[in-house]
């Protein structure tokens, strides 16, 4: 289906004047052997040969742009149902998600999917934008009647901030500019939202969270006695002298310093990587949590979770074993049980579901070998973040949001 | 479907009381982050240093990631015999200095080795061919991960690729099979043979390596620095005056001052008239350039519209 997503994008760089002249001449050249018509912004996002092909965006593709007031990191996903795991994938990394709604169709099955992802997968910031307004005479009674169902949807979601904005991506209405043909459309513009949203705001300030990647022991004459823990801190706060405690082994220390490139610094906040080296000798690996000593996760080896199921061979059964990786530790684990599937279009529940295929999307549980330190994914996206391998092909199979 | 916010330069309006870090910041903060993954995750990690700018910023980063102990893995270079001797005496000299392990390996060699068929004719370029020196030099070491400097902003297909991008034990990238790659939970699971290529910088623009250089106050190989050199003047490019560029009766010798914006083989590289001599200078006009990076000065990818796709599809990296 065309919704115009990539449209979107191309209007939206267009417009802040970051496409350049070369890429410009590029896309028209490319423009005239497809169609007759004007010039198709979506090439420019559609990067593969079998996506020009096609005239559909296959796999989640970047571009880059900036105004004066912000830089932004713009992520294409493909919108057709048999691609939701790409979706899931560029989902899970935004800090705020654009929907399309055709202003001729309205809230549809698609609106409904890509509003349960972007809910799932905890993207704080949602804009709705009510696309191809111009096909439907720029009504605002049309776009009012698409905002109250589209809220009424929303209310069975957990979307932290709504904004709903009727646009023409084609003509550029409402995207950077102003438009003179809705008149009645005192909100704000998409650019607008996007340059004052708070993103900073969004990340967890409070549970102090540092998964050790990698043990630095130069072990050379004059840092005989070196141990710095690398990492980055995933949530909240560390500070010289502060009480910590090792997951999943519960011993306790002090961090003795913190160091970024060799310098020492006095705290190291959410997603900074520095080195963190504590006041004790104690046996620490990469796969271990150092957490602040007030503010535990859950420790546990039985966990329950939202999956969104990616592989188009193997299904998900009970009785399954997989690998999950969560933060840097990687554990083998067993599916306990699928305890119910969620339908992604109408939001219902299904029992007594054997086995998930490629794009279901159920609540299991799952038990580890080894206890995991974790979150709730709603609370902690950092934390509560966990993928699943393949032990046999290697392959990320799942997407997982701890409950 | 969706837009990530990535904070800019003024952040002074951010409600967050904490000194907000700027982008630049982030940026290198998520590149340490995926170089310590790569130690991490793998036995026999190698970084794919060319004395270019990018690459230059890798290992700069690999610095930060690791200090105060040595970066954990070598610097290897597949050297065309096309480089800019500029950059080569550069690399030489940076891995002195850090005294890091430097591993060169010459296509010259593989051509030699394998029989293989060298490019002939006007624009002849040995980039296809570095791809047979690159695996048969991940073969000898056994790596099972290169860290290359490719930036998703350059290019189409490399704007699509992952940043733990899997290839098969032929070194091939399939863009329909990629792992699919969530928050910041790399997979870097392989089996024997495999290898996996990293890209620290995937989320970094021209502008942020060149503002990045700047701010680290990090050295560069005076070719990207304007000065006057002789060139060839060929299809409106301008191209080294090297004897290994085959020359076109169409040619015309010019000197000019120019830079290089991107310095890969002389072959397929073109510079820049500039008279930008410092950081800042290159700065503001890469700013207000209206032209990509790579739509500028590079030959290589012009020839079709998915000519670095179906590289890397051939183990490009």
């Amino acid at each position: 289906m065309d919704d115009g997503k990539s449209t979107l994008i191309g209007r939206l760089l267009y417009d802040t004047k970051n496409i350049l002249a070369d890429q410009m001449e590029a896309i028209e050249r490319a423009s005239k052997t497809r169609n007759a018509g004007e010039i198709d912004l979506a090439l420019l996002t559609d990067g593969l040969r079998s996506e020009r092909e096609q005239g559909i965006t296959i796999d989640v593709a970047y571009k880059y742009f900036q105004t004066p007031n912000r830089k932004f990191i713009s992520i294409d996903a493909p919108g057709h149902i048999q691609y939701t795991r790409n979706m899931v994938t560029g989902a899970s990394n935004a800090d705020l998600a654009i929907i399309l709604v055709d202003a001729r169709h309205g809230v549809v099955e698609q609106t409904r999917r890509h509003s349960l992802i972007a809910s799932m997968l905890g993207i704080p910031h949602v804009i709705v934008a009510v696309n191809k307004m111009d096909l439907v005479g720029n009504s605002e009674d049309a776009f009012l009647e698409i905002a109250k169902s589209y809220k009424e949807l929303a209310e069975k979601l957990s979307i932290k901030d709504l904004t709903i904005i009727p646009v023409s991506a084609l003509n550029g209405d409402n995207i950077v500019d102003r438009s003179e043909s809705m008149s009645w459309y005192t909100g704000e513009t998409l650019l607008s939202v996007l340059e004052n949203v708070n993103v900073l705001k969004d990340q967890n300030q409070e549970d102090g969270r540092f998964a050790v990647q990698y043990v630095i022991r130069p072990q050379t004459e004059e840092l005989h006695d070196y141990r710095g823990y690398a990492g980055r801190v995933q949530s909240g706060t560390f500070k010289k002298g502060d009480a910590i405690k090792v997951l999943p082994s519960e011993r306790e220390s002090k961090i003795a310093k913190i160091e970024f490139g060799g310098n020492e610094i006095q705290e190291a906040s959410v997603l900074q990587s520095v080195t963190i080296l504590l006041e004790d000798d104690i046996d620490i690996s990469r796969g271990d949590t150092i957490v602040t000593v007030d503010n535990s996760p859950i420790v546990s080896q039985d966990i329950e979770a939202l999956v969104c199921w990616m592989d188009d061979k193997k299904t998900l059964k009970p009785g399954n074993k997989y690998v999950l990786q969560h933060g840097t530790a990687r554990s083998r684990c067993s599916i306990r049980d699928i305890e119910y599937q969620i339908d992604i279009n109408s939001y219902e529940k299904l029992d007594e579901v054997e086995a998930l295929k490629l794009n279901d999307v159920a609540r299991i549980v799952l038990r580890t070998a080894q206890p995991i330190a974790y979150d709730p994914y709603q609370k902690n996206r950092a934390n509560g973040a966990a993928i699943l391998i393949d032990e046999t092909s290697n392959v990320t199979v799942g997407a997982c949001m701890i409950e | 479907m969706s837009i990530s916010v990535n904070e800019a330069s003024d952040i002074q309006r951010e409600i967050s009381e904490r000194s907000a870090p700027d982008y630049l910041d982030q940026l290198e903060a998520e590149a340490i982050y995926i170089m310590r993954e790569v130690a991490g995750q793998f036995e026999r990690p190698a970084l794919l240093f060319s004395g270019g700018k990018d690459s230059i910023t890798l290992v700069h980063l690999a610095k930060k990631a690791f200090a105060p102990g040595k970066i954990p893995f070598p610097l290897v270079h597949v050297d065309t015999g096309h480089n800019f001797i500029e950059a080569i005496e550069y690399r030489d000299e940076l891995a002195e200095k850090i005294n890091a392990k430097l591993i060169v390996r010459y296509v010259e060699d593989t051509i030699k080795a394998k029989g293989l068929k060298e490019q002939t004719g006007k624009n002849a370029s040995r980039n296809w061919l570095q791809t047979f020196t690159l695996l048969d030099t991940i073969e000898e070491f056994e790596f099972d991960a290169c860290i290359g400097g490719a930036r998703r902003d350059e290019e189409k297909a490399r704007a699509k690729e992952r940043i733990f991008s899997f290839r098969d034990e032929f070194g091939q990238w399939d863009p329909k099979r990629q792992r699919p790659e969530l928050w910041n939970l790399f997979n870097g699971r392989i089996q024997k043979g495999e290898n996996v290529r990293v890209f620290p910088i995937s989320n970094w623009t021209e502008l942020d390596v060149w503002a990045y250089l700047k701010r680290e106050g990090i050295a560069l190989p005076s070719i990207y620095f304007a000065h006057e050199r002789e060139l060839i003047l060929r299809d409106g490019k301008l191209l080294n005056n090297t004897p290994v560029i085959e020359p076109d009766p169409e040619d015309q010798i010019v000197t000019r001052q120019v830079r290089f914006r991107t310095v890969g083989d002389m072959t397929c590289t073109a510079a820049v008239e500039s008279s930008a001599a410092t950081l800042d200078e290159v700065i503001a006009e890469i700013t207000i350039s209206r032209i990509s990076e790579r739509g500028e000065t590079r030959i290589d990818d012009q020839q079709t519209e998915a000519a670095m796709e179906d590289r890397k599809k051939g183990g490009y990296f």
